[in-house]
């Protein structure tokens, strides 16, 4: 990392895979996936840790992206949609949110199935009430909750 | 986001250093701060990243518990000494955010979280707190999200911590570090009434830094709750909130402290709530009639006056399921 603090090197290990790349001190981890490692599967809606759109797994654990800077998660793993399942294959709740048509415009759905994700790996899906409650940083402008909720549910008792 | 160099200091006295040069700030999990940029508010030139000085750890000490400033909510929220001995700490983390937040969120940072005072996250209108001597837009603006307590017509503005709403129950101390030496401030004195400075929210120096939190083993002794009033079900800053711990002998209270959230400058205490309530046994009628006494000195302006028999009401339904859990669990 150069003394200047601007201009700074990193290396993220991104679903799996070392990558190095220059960002300035002030880029956030969602614009460092989407603008310079073009994986714009995470999306942005507010930028501001309100909507849950842009929800990543950071060593493990769910995190904003858009409220991460870049240069925090120097060194560190990052998961996003992208690396969920293997190549041509669907994850047991991205194949949940298909049969259970829990999306619209489809814009909140990469953020809702990582955190899905991060809540069945937490353990916190065994009620309805209590997914609803640990989905809460998860927004859906279109209101499919009623589907998300079904969706994460069947996930993970088939994950269990 | 506007452009700002970023720092990771290798000890205390480089990160005190760069902190006292003019646009430089510390940064934790981020979560405040980087709103705070992209909204324009707040324009630091270098930002000095603190999550190696503040140590996450939480363990006994002194028969009570030390939390590092570096603790992630969730992290605080789950641990089995937070959780056993002051549950109210624990209610109150579980309430704060979000899952992802709160992954990200620390102990110091939540403490000194901006408030969500409208007009202080809108950089086109005058607001004291952010701008200096500009005025105070929620004096006579919307003003329903703002105190009723602790404010002037200087400033009006809701500190939005929970987790210091809770700590003020546990007569939690802030610990300081600086290049100097390390002094502790009671939560009760660490944030500051926005009288005459309202951009100065706490009594930190330039260029300390919060380096723990230490919760006293008498406030373990206590047992606690914390109830929270939002305008949806999850994932909301409170409109109202009360925390509890109190001491409980021979069926009686025998040591109470009832601090509120919401509606406060600062997080705050009820003075005459508490001794209403010492002393006698927690029956309905001194439930009530202690909760009447929560909003005596209350200041409502226009929009906020509803917080006045809110209060009463969430310091009553704390009271009440308060003494619904011990009848469970005396
Ligand atoms: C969508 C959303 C919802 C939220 N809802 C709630 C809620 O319901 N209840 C609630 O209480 N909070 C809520 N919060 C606020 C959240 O808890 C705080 O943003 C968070 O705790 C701040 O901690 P941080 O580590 O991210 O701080 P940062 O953003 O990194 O820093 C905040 C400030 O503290 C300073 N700082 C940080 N650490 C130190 C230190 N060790 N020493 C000295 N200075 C330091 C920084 O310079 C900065 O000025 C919410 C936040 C978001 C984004
Ligand atoms: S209440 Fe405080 S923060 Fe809000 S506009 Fe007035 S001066 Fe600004
Ligand atoms: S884009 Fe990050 S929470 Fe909305
Ligand atoms: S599916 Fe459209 S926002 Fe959720």
């Amino acid at each position: 990392m150069p003394e200047d603090g601007r201009a700074l090197e990193i290396e993220l290990r991104v679903n799996g895979q070392s990558r190095r790349l220059g960002v300035e001190g002030s880029t956030t981890l969602l614009d460092a996936l989407r603008d310079r490692l073009h994986l714009t599967g995470t999306k942005k809606g507010c930028d501001l840790g309100q909507c849950g759109a842009c929800t990543v797994l950071l060593d493990g654990q769910r995190v904003v992206s858009c409220l991460t800077l870049a240069a925090q998660a120097d060194g560190r793993d990052v998961i996003t949609i992208e690396g969920i399942a293997p190549e041509g294959q669907l994850h047991p709740v991205q194949a949940a949110f298909i049969e259970h048509d829990a999306f619209q415009c489809g814009y909140c759905t990469p953020g809702q199935i990582m955190s899905a994700v991060a809540l069945i790996q937490e353990g916190r899906a065994t009620s309805d009430e209590e997914i609803r409650e640990h989905m809460s940083g998860n927004l859906c402008r279109c209101g499919a909750y009623t589907n998300i909720v079904a969706a994460v549910r069947d996930a993970a008792a088939k994950m269990a | 986001m506007a452009l700002f160099r970023y720092h990771r200091p290798g000890d205390l006295s480089e990160a005190h250093a760069r902190a006292v040069t003019p646009g430089a700030m510390y940064i934790a999990g981020g979560t405040d701060l980087l709103q705070l940029v992209q909204e324009r508010v707040t324009q630091p030139a270098e930002v000095i990243d603190v999550n190696r000085l503040a140590p996450p750890e939480i363990e006994t000490s002194e028969g009570g518990v030390r939390i590092g400033a570096g603790a992630k909510l969730n992290a605080m929220a789950a641990h089995p000494l937070v959780r056993e001995r002051y549950p109210v700490v624990a209610e109150a983390l579980m309430g704060s955010a979000s899952p992802q937040v709160r992954n990200m969120a620390t102990a110091g940072g939540n403490l000194l979280q901006r408030t969500r005072c409208l007009y202080f996250r809108d950089v086109a209108t005058p607001c004291n707190k952010r701008q200096p001597g500009s005025g105070c837009s929620a004096w006579d603006g919307q003003n329903r999200q703002n105190a009723i307590f602790g404010g002037s017509p200087t400033c009006i503005a809701v500190q939005p911590s929970d987790f210091a709403v809770a700590l003020l129950a546990c007569d939690a101390e802030i610990v300081l570090a600086s290049p100097g030496g390390e002094r502790r401030v009671p939560m009760a004195d660490f944030h500051r009434l926005p009288i005459e400075a309202p951009e100065i929210e706490t009594v930190m120096e330039p260029g300390e830094l919060i380096t723990a939190i230490e919760l006293p083993d008498r406030a373990a002794q206590r047992r606690s709750r914390y109830l929270k009033v939002r305008d949806r079900a999850s994932f909301e800053w409170a409109v109202t909130s009360c925390a509890l711990s109190i001491r409980m002998e021979g069926g009686a209270v025998s040591e109470a402290r009832v601090a509120v959230g919401g509606v406060g400058t600062k997080p705050w205490r009820l003075p005459n709530v508490e001794p209403a309530i010492v002393g006698q046994a927690l029956t309905e009628q001194v439930i009530t009639s202690a909760a009447e006494r929560a909003a005596e000195g209350a200041e409502p302006r226009q929009h906020n006056a509803f917080k006045v028999p809110l209060l009463v009401g969430t310091v009553r339904k704390a009271l009440r399921e308060f003494a619904q859990m011990e009848a469970v669990q005396p």
